[in-house]
């Protein structure tokens, strides 16, 4: 094999080429000269500049969340490697697969306080799946292909490779991909084949099943959730999904019970209070799913399969444990089902669906209608309906409307859904959109958000218009960080702490200040034709939907409450249990 | 009911996990890092490479927990890039502990005296000796080391050194 000689940035690049990257999201800075100008040399890969950072982490999320790769970042020593920390640890908590470059001073200054030092690596390293320092360029290429690897295997996450400045102009030698193998890391894909038939006995005889799927199936593939969802139907059992893992089954599909959790639905939430199995799939037993654990499912038995083995017997046991790669062991799972031939019990299946229709049958999801404010619910529901008909990708920032996004718009497919679940980082969804955007460029992409979590990071509106990016942003303006609102109305006596957001920007005004479309709504005689509107507006839009400030989010399972005791919205039958002291501990 | 399983399960172990890695710059950080990140105990922890030729160490940790800490404890090292293989000698058979302490102790007369023949109960070795003092090199279960250290605590002890545990299973197989 040729030996090629080249620089350090030289190699990273080739490196990426190697990998397949299309587009780098970054912001430059001293310590990443020689990598910015290796990239301004070629032609190959594209770089978005964003605006800040973390924002240009979150683009990256949201271009690997929607198309499955990994997505890749390139910040500065010191302050861009600071800012970049909140997107990785969103993106380890959410199982984001990254590679996030950052420069460094270099190696002979290390450890000296040098101008824009930081120690990057150690800063990083529990918000990431793995993170390196090189400090020989004749390991860079190794390196470079490892990182990619190890974020997107196994357990996706994100990996940070640290790189000193000199070892961006010193001269090495390429290696090929295929030259690297690792030593000892070797997430395990096929499931064990007798826990998967003790775990196929184990949904035949049941009668109250239910299926919980998360995150991970979404991040097996579009294959796993095909996979999945024929799964699924063969049984005939109910299925209830993670916020992360909306899409991973077809929300249309009528034995799909609408996520679960602590806003979960009325019937999901039973249905896993109530179940006697209950098989998980790349879900993993948040703490906003399961509510109070000592109560948690008290009669289930449990299958859980997780290609990580930290995620099972972490917060619930398992009774059958698999780890493996969620669509291999789905396909495995489906054939020993079939080999079985396995009947369920028929009769008890019946009335365990009787129970479910009767829970269904309270429409938890319900809200007062008005016709002089807009529910924020109306207003997503009519986003849901008007852009159905096209391919659609939803971010959203977090809060109250993230939850009402989850509940109110329905995702058939996977890839589609893209939000912060486990870190819930403010800020996230409108760089995630841009993300988004640039690798769907021809789809409808819209970031359903809240007014004080656009305003975390509202300067990546240059960034939308620089590269002509016709992301919507579709602005739940109620006024207040209503989530906190919310909390503040049911556990703290009302008493709005520092909920309210004064002194927003006029959206409209904001938007022409930065050259793209402003709108803004408060009538729901209007909201339709302001959603065409949107739509039909080329370049990026942002809408400030002005809705109903008071509106709370139900169902909801205060902090410390078992899924059995549920809030639901005064329209359903009101009030449930008040939070306890111990509850108001809790987060 | 799934809560009396969790109860039943709530009482404490102490088990020794063997860790090997690959013996690069930030590794024992890792490690570090997930115990105390996580919250979990260190008792002990030795490192030292074992393998040259490999480049890889072996950490030696003893932690306590509930039987689901230890199992998270186990898995969460297993899913550190740089870690080969993770084995708990408590939970895997029969294995052999040791650790190695070096005690000082400071006094003149009968009190003198006694270390030296408590020492001499306790295989201990002196390593170094002045007029007024003794150095002690003891070896052991950390259970001898504990005693031995609390006999010396009235005859003038003055400085302790411990390695922590070095801990390998019994019989034929390896790491
Ligand atoms: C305000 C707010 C409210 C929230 N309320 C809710 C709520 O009501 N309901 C809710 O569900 N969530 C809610 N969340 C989100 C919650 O915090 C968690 O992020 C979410 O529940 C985790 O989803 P998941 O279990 O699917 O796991 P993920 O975080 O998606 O993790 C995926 C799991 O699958 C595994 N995995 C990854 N890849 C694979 C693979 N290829 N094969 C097999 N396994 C794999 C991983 O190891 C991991 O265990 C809320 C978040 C916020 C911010
Ligand atoms: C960076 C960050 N800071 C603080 C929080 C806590 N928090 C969660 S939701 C929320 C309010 C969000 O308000 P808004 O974006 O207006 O959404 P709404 O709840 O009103 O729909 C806050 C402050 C957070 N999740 N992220
Ligand atoms: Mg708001």
């Amino acid at each position: 094999m040729l030996q090629q000689r080249m620089t350090g940035a030289e190699i990273v690049l080739k490196a990426l080429v190697d990998q397949g990257v299309e587009v780098v999201f970054g912001y430059p800075g001293g310590a990443v000269l020689p990598l910015y100008d290796a990239l301004f040399k070629q032609n190959r890969i594209r770089h978005v500049l964003t605006r800040h950072e973390q924002a240009a982490v979150h683009a990256a999320e949201g271009y690997a969340r929607s198309t499955g790769k990994v997505g890749v970042v390139l910040v500065t020593s010191g302050p861009g490697a600071t800012n970049a920390v909140t997107g990785l640890l969103d993106a380890l908590l959410d199982s984001v697969p990254l590679v996030c470059l950052s420069g460094q001073v270099p190696t002979q200054l290390i450890g000296t306080d040098a101008f824009q030092e930081a120690d990057t690596t150690g800063i990083t390293r529990p918000c990431t799946k793995h993170n390196y320092l090189v400090k020989d360029v004749e390991t860079l290429a190794g390196v470079m292909h490892e990182a990619f690897h190890v974020a997107r295997t196994g357990r996706p996450g994100p990996v940070v490779v640290d790189l000193p400045k000199n070892v961006q102009v010193a001269e090495g030698t390429y290696v090929q991909a295929e030259e690297v193998r690792h030593k000892s890391y070797r997430p395990r894909v096929k499931g064990d084949a007798a826990q998967i038939e003790k775990a196929v006995a184990l949904m035949a005889s049941a009668k109250r099943p239910v299926f919980y799927c998360g995150g991970g199936v979404v991040n097996s593939g579009p294959a796993a959730c095909a996979a999945l969802a024929e799964l699924v139907r063969d049984t005939g059992y109910p299925i209830t999904l993670t916020l992360q893992g909306l899409g991973a089954f077809p929300a249309s599909d009528k034995q799909f019970l609408g996520m679960l959790g602590m806003h979960g639905t009325y019937e999901a939430n039973l249905a896993m209070h109530g179940c006697d199995v209950m098989v998980a799939i790349g879900a993993r037993f948040d703490d906003r799913v399961t509510g109070r654990i000592d109560g948690f499912a008290p009669n289930a038995q449990i299958v859980h399969v997780d290609v990580d083995a930290a995620s099972i017997n972490k917060n619930v046991r398992a009774d059958v444990a698999i780890v493996g790669d969620a669509g291999s062991v789905i396909a495995d799972m489906h054939a020993a089902w079939r080999a079985r031939d396995a009947r369920p019990d028929a009769e008890a299946l019946t009335l365990w669906w009787r129970q479910i229709d009767t829970w269904r049958a309270r429409k938890c999801l319900a809200y007062g209608q008005s016709d002089t404010i807009i529910k924020p619910q109306y207003a997503i529901e009519r986003l849901y309906q008007l852009t159905r008909d096209r391919e659609t990708f939803i971010t959203t920032e977090v809060g109250q409307h993230q939850m009402w996004a989850a509940q109110h718009f329905h995702f058939d497919r996977p890839l589609h859904w893209m939000t912060s679940g486990g870190l819930g980082t403010m800020g996230y969804g409108f760089p995630a959109a841009l993300g988004v955007q640039i690798a769907h460029p021809e789809s409808l992409v819209v970031c359903i958000a809240g007014e004080a979590s656009f305003m975390m990071n509202m300067q990546e509106i240059a960034t939308a218009v620089q590269y002509g990016l016709a992301a919507k942003v579709f602005i739940l303006n109620n006024s207040y960080m209503g989530m906190v609102r919310q909390w503040q109305e049911l556990l703290h006596g009302s008493r709005y702490s520092e909920s309210r957001t004064e002194a927003l920007p006029d959206i409209v005004k904001l938007a022409d200040a930065f050259g793209c479309t402003g709108l803004v709504v408060d009538k729901p005689a209007d909201l339709d034709a302001t959603i065409r509107r949107m739509i039909d507006t080329p370049g990026p839009v942002l809408v400030d939907v002005r809705v109903d400030p008071d509106e709370n989010c139900f169902p909801m399972i205060p902090s410390g409450a078992t899924h059995d005791n549920m809030l639901l919205g005064e329209l359903v039958g009101g009030r449930g249990p008040a939070v306890t002291e111990a509850g108001k501990g809790l987060v | 009911m799934r809560g009396d399983i969790v109860n039943a399960i709530e009482t404490s172990e102490t088990h020794t996990i063997a860790v090997l890695v690959d013996n690069e710059a930030g590794v024992l950080g890792r490690v570090i890092g997930l115990f105390s990140g996580r919250g979990y105990n260190i008792e002990s922890l030795t490192v030292s490479e074992v393998d040259h030729r490999e480049r890889l160490s072996r950490i030696n940790i003893v932690t306590t927990g509930t039987p689901m800490v230890i199992e998270q404890i186990k898995a969460q090292l297993g899913r550190l890039v740089p870690v080969h293989r993770v084995r708990d000698l408590t939970a895997d058979g029969p294995s052999v502990q040791r650790e190695l302490a070096l005690v000082k102790v400071a006094s003149t007369g009968e009190r003198r005296v006694e270390s030296l023949r408590i020492a001499d109960i306790f295989r201990a070795r002196v390593v170094d000796s002045t007029n007024e003092s003794f150095v002690f090199e003891i070896v052991g279960k950390t259970g001898k080391l504990d005693a031995f250290i609390r006999l010396m605590e009235p005859l003038g002890l003055v400085d302790v050194s411990r390695t922590g545990v070095a801990a390998i299973s019994r019989g034929a197989e390896s790491l």
